[in-house]
């Protein structure tokens, strides 16, 4: 059972209480864009085995969207944050490195 | 004039617990800035009582107003004030980035008495409902099996919860399930 804690309304909410909202952090490329750029944006995801950072809604709750930063294999959540960001908050990620040395996701690492 | 009637015509079931739609009742939803000293000033106005905190409600004589998301609180009031009670808010809300909308009749209500009522939500909810985790005062917006609810505790040995009218049967219908004489199975443990 995965236990995510809602950063809006303080709720250690269960699964069931929740709806993934897919991979996080996406850039989003507009009409203008190169077909590779828009490509990247519709259809290229992570699929990692481990870090992964995802957008979840409190959907039987608050109603709120938020990023949660958790391990794919172990369901270990290093953190949840606010929605309104294009990157993980330092805190989250210095959390992820002292627990896991060796990872990458994308860009970060 | 047509006459106004609840979801279910005030339907009850008698089990462990006894469980209640309560008819009508008036509820009015806020958006806004909830740490906004103006948005408060106005709702404290109105209702009399203090904007409560994260998962919290907070009852006065007449009216609750219960915190629902960052953004959004739940006032209930009779019914037959709804309305004027909304359109008042939302007057005075004018100059605001915020609302106030009556939203009465898309709900229902029902109530769950009896000293192990929790015991009924908690075969329901995905919810820690021990009395060290949620008592009096608290609020939780949850499911209740397959659709969305609120609950909260006016007293010890009563539950209310809201939900969507059109869900209001199936909740019922759970709640009783969840009732039925024979159907207890101890929560909470006794430690």
């Amino acid at each position: 059972m995965l236990l995510i804690t809602c950063p809006n309304c303080g709720v250690a909410a269960e699964e069931t209480e929740l709806h993934a909202g897919g991979e996080a952090h996406i850039t989003r490329f507009g009409p203008e864009a190169s077909e590779n750029d828009f490509e990247d944006y519709l259809f290229r995801r992570e699929n990692p085995r481990g870090v992964h950072f995802e957008r979840w809604r409190h959907a039987n709750g608050c109603g709120k969207w938020f990023h949660a930063a958790r391990c794919t294999a172990t369901l270990e959540v290093f953190g949840t944050y606010s929605a309104q960001t294009t990157e993980p908050p330092r805190e989250i990620l210095e959390t992820i490195r002292a627990k896991r040395p060796a990872w990458t996701w994308r860009d970060l690492k | 004039m047509s006459e106004p009637v609840s979801a279910l015509n005030g339907a009850s079931f008698g089990g462990y617990c006894d469980v209640t739609e309560i008819g009508l009742r008036g509820m009015v939803t806020l958006r806004g800035d909830l740490s906004a000293a103006a948005f408060k000033k106005v709702i404290e106005a109105e209702t009399g009582l203090t904007v409560p905190g994260q998962r919290k409600i907070v009852h006065g004589k007449v009216v609750s107003l219960a915190w629902m998301s960052p953004d959004e609180l739940l006032l209930l009031v009779s019914y037959r004030d709804a309305a004027a009670t909304a359109a008042r808010l939302a007057d005075s809300l004018n100059h605001q980035h915020a609302m106030a909308v009556d939203v009465s009749d898309a709900r229902a209500s029902f109530r769950i008495e009896g000293s192990a009522c929790r015991e009924v939500l908690a075969k329901l909810a995905p919810v820690d409902l021990y009395p060290e985790a949620f008592g009096h005062g608290d609020i939780r917006r949850t499911r209740l099996a397959q659709v969305a609810g609120a609950i909260w505790m006016p007293d010890e040995a009563s539950f209310e919860v809201v939900c969507f009218r059109s869900v209001a049967r199936y909740v019922f219908d759970l709640l009783s399930e969840a009732a039925r004489h024979g159907g207890q199975v101890g929560y909470p443990v006794e430690t």
